[in-house]
């Protein structure tokens, strides 16, 4: 059984120069948006706006600067699916078409999916969209053919700067924490891990260094898995039903004398 | 920001709003029904056996809706049988699998009880025992009605175990749609059966039971936007409108105002009621799901 494989993302020595999303379309062979015609955004550099079923890999582009423009910085984050120990998609998936590899990622057959949607939905981080091409449900799989073969991840592969760092889980860890220590040194003490411990959904596969907090880089502070509503609305609604059946009891049982 | 505002929305739109509002009548319809022949008088028959006919044919249009909304729709089957293996395929932690085989079970007694209602009407004598009151229609129409109580509300529920902002800020959906399929189903009753005057007796009763899930339907809206807590500020735009002024206002308060002033079921006002008791059931689950779709 292989070891758990993931990500270990950089952001401070991300570029943005965007190697990531065009080797994750290559490789994947995704459709271009709009069937290739120029979409800008209008308001960032950043024209691919999110993830969804056609974009696995997106860089996002965190532009903090005052009103006057003379002061700012450039955040950069290549965002990926978080590949969650605890996967909220997979919880939900009534078709088992999202599977957990031996990898320990989490992949979408697209010859299962049938494009029902709930993942969409249940994912805290807002990953998974559908592929208009295929009608099912995509997201990044990790590279999981590469991976069989041995191979490194194309975006990883494709890094110029080193920001996605791909091996296993364990060595990515030890990996992060002394990057973390060496940025502590040079004092820029903001720098912490995001989802590489377990708290975070059993800890996610594909974790992050920071550097400013999460909801900056349009990350959830506190994801959480979409079964923590099931017990709860299950039971509200039993108790409904009793009192429904209670009050239609009376309702029918009792009746006046005009009730013909 | 609550990490719920972190997501994407899974474009559930007007085709599963449409299924959440038929499949509350179809569920609706059918407990009502069960309820009328288990609990009512021999006299309520004739409620019951409308409610067994319409139960099963919109049931067959909720599959059908559910069906046209897949990205595949030819691969529905997916959700009962696994493709590959052949085996059945049920999560009983997933709301949507559970559902599909919800609405498959349900479909079973509302098409046994829909065949023991046509035999009422004379024709097929021996499919009569499919309803009460002899044994076999006493458990058809429990475990029916059962089925029926659990179609209505699952969707509340499959709604609030996701991640999206006001579906998984609350659990109370589930009971929400619940009260909600009560009242719109008996609404569709009265209304239907207003036209027959030997039905008095029944519809006065169903009259009573509808102003009364109307009240608990006030309360269990209430009670869902306090579960919300600050994050019901996100109804402060047309969709809270909606909610009040539609929902609440002309689904819930107009129709106890017009129920109070009926003297008879079988009269105009008690007719308007219903269709406004209707219109706030729709109003209700275009409210809960396009409110949150658009965040």
């Amino acid at each position: 059984m292989p070891e758990p494989m993931g990500f270990y993302t950089d952001t401070t020595v991300c570029i943005g120069c965007k190697a990531c999303e065009v080797a994750c379309k290559e490789w994947n062979q995704l459709p271009a948006t709009n069937g290739g015609r120029a979409t800008l955004s209008g308001d960032s550099y950043d024209n691919t706006r999110r993830l969804d079923g056609i974009h696995w890999r997106h860089v996002k582009f965190i532009e903090q600067f005052a009103p006057d423009r003379r002061d700012g910085r450039w955040l950069m984050m290549s965002d990926v699916c978080k590949h969650c120990v605890r996967a909220g998609c997979l919880e939900v998936c009534p078709t088992g078409a999202i599977i957990r590899t031996e990898f320990d990622t989490v992949v979408i057959q697209s010859d299962v999916c049938n494009g029902c949607r709930d993942c969409i939905g249940a994912c805290p981080f807002g990953v998974i969209d559908i592929n208009p091409v295929s009608g099912t449900a995509q997201k990044c799989t990790l590279c999981y053919d590469r991976m069989r073969a041995g191979m490194t991840p194309a975006c990883a592969q494709a890094c110029p700067t080193t920001s996605i760092n791909f091996g296993t889980i364990r060595e990515l860890k030890q990996k992060a924490q002394a990057r973390v220590e060496q940025l502590h040194g040079r004092g820029e003490r903001g720098a912490y891990l995001y989802g590489a411990d377990e708290k975070m959904l059993g800890g996610l596969n594909s974790f992050y260094l920071l550097v400013d907090k999460p909801e900056v880089y349009g990350l959830p502070p506190d994801p959480k898995l979409p079964s923590r509503n099931l017990k709860a609305g299950s039971l509200w609604s039993a108790l409904g039903a009793v009192v429904i059946g209670v009050v239609g009891l009376i309702s029918l049982r009792t009746r006046r004398p005009d009730d013909a | 920001m609550p990490s719920t505002f972190f997501t994407e929305p899974p474009h559930w739109r007007w085709l599963i709003i449409l299924y959440f509002f038929f499949g509350g009548l179809a569920g609706g319809c059918y407990f009502v029904a069960s309820m009328l022949d288990l609990m009512g008088r021999p006299s309520d028959r004739p409620l019951a056996r409308l409610g067994y006919l319409l139960a099963f044919p919109t049931v067959v249009v909720c599959g059908i809706l559910l069906i046209a909304d897949l990205g595949r729709p030819e691969r529905f089957w997916h959700m009962m049988l696994q493709s590959a293996t052949w085996r059945p395929m049920l999560k009983t932690y997933s709301p949507m699998s559970l559902g599909a085989w919800g609405l498959l079970v349900f479909g079973g007694f509302a098409f046994l009880s829909f065949l023991g209602a046509l035999a009422d009407g004379g024709r097929r004598r021996p499919l009569a025992v499919l309803r009460p009151p002899g044994l076999i229609g006493r458990v058809i129409a429990v475990l029916g009605g059962l089925a029926g109580f659990f179609l209505v509300s699952y969707t509340g529920v499959l709604l609030a175990v996701t991640n999206r902002p006001i579906w998984s800020d609350t659990t109370l959906l589930g009971a929400v749609f619940l009260v909600s399929s009560a009242s719109t189903s008996i609404a569709l009753l009265l209304l239907l059966g207003s036209r027959r005057v030997f039905l008095v007796g029944g519809l006065r009763a169903l009259q009573r039971f509808d102003m009364i899930v109307l009240v608990l339907e006030l309360l269990t809206l209430a009670a869902l936007v306090v579960s919300l807590g600050s994050l019901a500020r996100v109804w402060l735009n047309a969709w809270g409108a909606l909610l009040v002024l539609g929902v609440v206002g002309l689904g819930i308060v107009v129709p106890l105002l017009l129920h109070a002033r009926a003297r008879t079921p079988l009269s105009s006002e008690a007719r308007a009621a219903a269709v406004l008791v209707l219109l706030g059931g729709f109003l209700l689950r275009v409210v809960i799901v396009l409110s949150s779709e658009a965040i």
